[in-house]
């Protein structure tokens, strides 16, 4: 007996160019921010972008969006609304305001169905929101997209880089492309995780200063793309 | 209607399979569905029969049902799912990501979300039988 669905995933992401997982080894470091800041950033570039969030448990890229009163369509599978010139895909859609306490496997399982019913359009990125840590949602984009690339955030704090040490310790290991780090809610002048990143081969992306005018502009996508971290992530976009 | 990706997963995995297995005439596919998903099934087979290839002309598709089976991991409860419990739009949901189960569904003894969904969540292709 076998699980069909993985079979259709990579048809599904075919018309895709890249796919960027926005992760940390660790919690609170500003994911969901800086991967819905991004994706807005590549839209203002002209791209055309999914941002599909991976946190199920902890889900906020709706908030971070403002996105109310939007449903997919049902066609041949799930066709993500377009949110603020997104193509925007969460499990919100399906448990609202209710907690989804999932183990591992569940949230494997939901992970591949969405995979499996979600019809991209023709994308030039799809950003992912990745929930914390090196667990089964990191390890089954490794498994299930191969061309899965991705893009890091720390924050100057030792207890949060050495996490992040260990998750680029793992993917060089697996020979998943890393997009390079950005330093989040840096509150020093210290180079310390900057020396540390370039130390290791990999690509340090940006420092964003820690902003106090983020939280009021959540919500309100064209306020925050003006705040420090917007302007930031930005200068992201000429890289990746 | 998301049957059809369903069903595109189920003849995209059934050939890979009759490749495999050198098949050159697929005769017979057997899926498994599991009532957690609440597929439609004349959706489900008017999709399989439109998305057929080629060698799969002559093959019949048998649909078996599973019966959802969910057991508490706090206090061992075992019980059947039941779609006639559920409001429509918390059937639909679960319809679309059987998961979502755990923000609606507790177990009926005591309360708790933490379930194992044990049998009958989706689409299994179970068989496939063919002419080499």
């Amino acid at each position: 007996m076998t699980d069909p669905r993985t079979s259709v995933i990579g048809d599904r992401l075919e018309r895709i160019g890249r796919i960027i997982a926005v992760s940390s080894g660790k919690g609170g470091v500003g994911k969901s921010m800086v991967a819905t800041t991004l994706a807005l950033s590549l839209v203002k570039r002209g791209c055309k972008v999914g941002l599909f969030d991976l946190d199920f448990t902890s889900p906020s890229t709706h908030i971070i969006l403002g996105a109310k009163g939007v449903q997919p369509t049902e066609e041949k599978g799930l066709v993500p609304p377009k949110v603020h010139g997104l193509e925007y895909m969460s499990l919100v859609y399906y448990v609202g305001d209710e907690a989804a306490p999932l183990r591992g496997a569940d949230t494997s399982n939901a992970l591949i169905e969405l995979l499996a019913v979600t019809l991209w359009g023709d994308l030039d990125y799809l950003v992912i929101d990745m929930p914390p840590g090196i667990g089964d949602a990191v390890l089954d984009l490794i498994r299930l997209v191969p061309r899965i690339e991705f893009l890091i955030i720390t924050t100057s704090s030792q207890l949060a880089f050495e996490t992040v040490k260990k998750q680029i310790h793992l993917l060089k290991e697996l020979k998943v492309p890393i997009v390079g780090i950005v330093e989040n809610m840096k509150m020093t002048e210290s180079k310390n995780v900057q020396q540390q990143t370039e130390a290791l081969g990999i690509k340090f992306l940006t420092e964003i200063p820690h902003d106090p005018t983020v939280e009021a502009a959540i919500g309100n996508p064209e306020e925050l793309l003006g705040t420090a971290l917007g302007k930031k992530v930005q200068t992201i976009t000429q890289t990746v | 209607m998301h049957e059809w990706a369903l069903a595109e997963a189920v003849i995209k995995n059934a050939t890979e399979i009759a490749q495999q297995e050198g098949l050159k005439q697929v005769n017979e596919v057997t899926v498994k569905i599991g009532e957690l998903q609440q597929v439609e099934r004349p959706i489900f087979r008017f999709a399989l029969s439109q998305m057929k290839p080629a060698n799969f002309k002559n093959a019949k598709f048998h649909l078996t049902t599973a019966k959802s089976t969910l057991k508490c991991r706090v206090c061992g409860t075992t019980w059947l799912f039941r779609k006639a419990s559920l409001d429509k739009e918390t059937a639909e949901a679960i319809h679309f990501v059987p998961e979502v189960a755990h923000s609606f569904i507790k177990c009926p003894k005591c309360g708790s979300p933490d379930f194992e969904i044990c049998e009958g969540r989706g689409v299994w292709l179970q068989s496939i039988k063919g002419a080499k």
